[in-house]
């Protein structure tokens, strides 16, 4: 049995609006293991964004236990949250949140800027290594603006990796992409997937789930679908079947 | 995070906004540069009068007739006949501190020469008077004690006298001049000093035995002041107060009356000018001072803006992991380069504004090492002080509100 790198039991969250309570979250429990690809689907409302921050390590539950890689996160203060993310999790957002005005090498770097465990060559090397796994090896200086939104989530997806991270979390990663972009960046998904990176996607498009092997479906703050997705589409057949690009 | 990681992130923010960053500087560089070149003013101002002083003779002293305050009209220094040359022997037979005195009686007039004149000062004083001002001879030589004694009509001419009087270039010395039509016998030529601080020609003078000007110029019998030399500049302020015994108990005055004479050492006239000066230098920094601190409001305001415009980037960094303090450290770290880089370049333009002053205005100035040092260290103080605010707010941003910040 592999490792379980996710290991979530009676979550719960709440909000305080004025005098209102807001229960997003209403007693979830799941586990994640090591080389899982986990859809987290819903509408809005669902409790989807807030499920997300608190896997993300941004946020902190009311109550129930939340651990990552063995870590527990009950009072866990601001500081130590933001260790567990530099080195437990890869973010991927759907606006890609590259720096500005900066080489996609520096782009990917940046994570390591904050490990203090890295040495400046290693911190080069890991870099160029996470930007040749998303087949940007060319493309180490270009800027954002000299990159397509495609690429540009490649090197988003670069920095997500240099750190080693035991999960990768992706929030609506495709959003922003035309379908041809979205199927070239679910393929890369799959291709880390099969090298073993656990990877958890949120998202409220059904059909990236069917590139993923497992999807959770939270409506109201429960979970009301759990299951194994026993065909599972490969993202790079759905791309070849798309009409060929106008040159 | 390693410092040097910090340095470069705030490094390159600054230089991602090249003109915003100059503008922002533009504060912190004139704040420094006018506080370097004020203070310059300032202290070359200050050694330029103490230069001048020691040059007239650093342990100098002066006794001066007091103000006349008996009659309903107060009358100026020297109105009254208190100092007589009785005084004068009582000074220097009592006397322990001083090495030398002479007394002083002086009078405008004309110099004349053949077909050439000159408004000048005569000053009678006896030999002693060389060694008081610190003053040597270019040719000639100076009237004797003998001379004084006899009264005999010999003057040493200053060198504007000499130029003026003289304008053919031939040697004064052995010639004969007339001073208010008053034949005189020219045996020597002072040294030249140039003009003092306070623009007064020290050349254009004329000297003659005290007892010649006395007699055969002012007919008068007393004093217009009495000049000594104390043995040493350490010595000067306790031969102040010895001078002024002497003379109170001569002049037979109460305790409870005012002096009636006035005793100056040069070190009391160093500090009258010295203070006057000092004021205008506290005066001018407090000017330069508030353009710094508008300088480091400008920081302010701008690193509020950049915080504020890069939320989205605060909220990255920290879901990769930067800390609170991280945070706290880039913003802090960008605002002390910004004033630091803004007082390099102040220091530089303000010693160039300073070479500028000295060259073509002439002015004296002189470049503290401590301006400088209180410059940058003013700066770094501001850039903490004023990029304090902003970065702590940085650091204070939740994640999760700071990525999806529009």
């Amino acid at each position: 049995m592999s490792k379980e790198i996710i290991k979530i039991q009676d979550l719960k969250r709440e909000f305080t609006m004025g005098n209102e309570t807001v229960h997003a979250l209403r007693g979830i429990s799941f586990t994640i293991k090591e080389g899982e690809f986990v859809t987290i689907m819903g509408s809005s409302g669902s409790g989807k964004s807030t499920m997300l921050n608190i896997l993300g390590c941004l946020d902190q539950p009311t109550s129930g236990t939340y651990e990552i890689d063995g870590v527990s996160m009950k009072d866990l203060s601001r500081n130590q949250l933001a260790t567990i993310r530099n080195e437990k999790i890869g973010f991927i957002f759907q606006s890609y949140n590259l720096l500005a005005r900066t080489s996609a090498i520096e782009n990917v770097e940046l994570p390591l800027l904050y490990n203090s465990a890295v040495s400046n060559e290693e911190r080069r090397e890991r870099a160029i290594h996470a930007l040749q796994m998303v087949g940007l090896g060319e493309r180490l200086f270009h800027t954002p603006s000299q990159l397509s939104g495609g690429q540009q989530q490649r090197v988003a997806i670069a920095r997500s990796l240099v750190n080693n991270p035991v999960m990768i979390l992706a929030d609506e990663a495709t959003g922003n992409l035309d379908t041809r972009t979205s199927y070239e960046i679910m393929s890369l998904f799959q291709d880390l997937n099969s090298q073993g990176i656990t990877i958890t996607f949120v998202t409220h498009e059904p059909d990236i789930a069917t590139f993923s092997n497992r999807t959770i479906v939270l409506k109201d703050g429960n979970i009301i679908q759990d299951y194994k997705n026993n065909n599972i589409q490969s993202a790079a057949a759905e791309l070849a079947k798309l009409p060929q690009q106008d040159h | 995070m390693r410092i040097l990681n910090l340095l470069k992130i705030a490094y390159k923010a600054i230089v991602l906004n090249k003109v915003r960053t100059l503008l922002t500087m533009l504060g912190i560089i004139i704040g420094v540069a006018s506080v370097i070149a004020m203070l310059a003013i300032g202290e070359g101002s200050k050694e330029s009068i103490r230069s001048t002083i020691s040059s007239m003779g650093s342990n100098m002293i002066t006794i001066r007739p007091g103000t006349d305050d008996r009659g309903p009209a107060r009358g100026s220094g020297g109105d009254v006949q208190t100092l007589t040359l009785k005084n004068y022997d009582v000074i220097k037979e009592k006397s322990t501190l001083l090495s030398y005195i002479t007394p002083v009686v002086n009078g405008g007039g004309q110099v004349i020469s053949g077909a050439n004149n000159w408004p000048s000062t005569i000053y009678g004083v006896n030999p002693q008077y060389l060694d008081i001002k610190v003053v040597g001879l270019q040719s000639g030589s100076m009237f004797t004690d003998a001379e004084v004694k006899s009264a005999s009509k010999v003057v040493v001419l200053g060198q504007t006298v000499v130029d003026n009087v003289f304008p053919d270039g031939q040697d004064p010395v052995g010639q004969m001049i007339r001073f208010d039509n008053i034949p005189f016998k020219v045996i020597g030529v002072l040294e030249e000093k140039g003009e003092n601080t306070f623009g007064q020609d020290q050349d254009d003078v004329v000297i003659a035995p005290y007892t010649t000007v006395q007699k055969r110029i002012l007919a008068i019998d007393y004093l217009n002041q009495i000049m000594a030399s104390a043995v040493s500049e350490d010595d000067a302020p306790d031969a102040v107060i010895e001078v002024s015994d002497i003379l109170r108990s001569e002049h037979k005055l109460m305790d409870n009356e005012d002096d009636d004479f006035s005793v100056r050492s040069m070190e009391e006239l160093i500090s009258t000018f010295s203070s006057t000066s000092e004021m205008l230098t506290v005066l001018l920094v407090a000017v330069a001072s508030i353009s710094l601190l508008i300088g480091g409001i400008g920081i302010m305001n701008i690193m509020y803006v950049s915080v504020k415009e890069r939320t989205k980037e605060i909220g990255l960094r920290m879901a990769v992991g930067g800390k609170g303090s991280d945070i706290l450290m880039q913003f802090l770290i960008e605002a002390v380069l910004i004033s630091i880089t803004g007082g390099i370049i102040g220091v530089i333009l303000g010693l160039g504004a300073t070479v500028f002053i000295e060259k073509f205005l002439h002015w004296p100035t002189s470049v503290a090492m401590y301006s400088i040092i209180i410059s940058f260290a003013v700066c770094a103080v501001t850039g903490i002080f004023f990029g304090w605010y902003p970065a702590r707010k940085a650091s204070a941003l939740d994640p999760i509100t700071a990525l999806r910040y529009e």
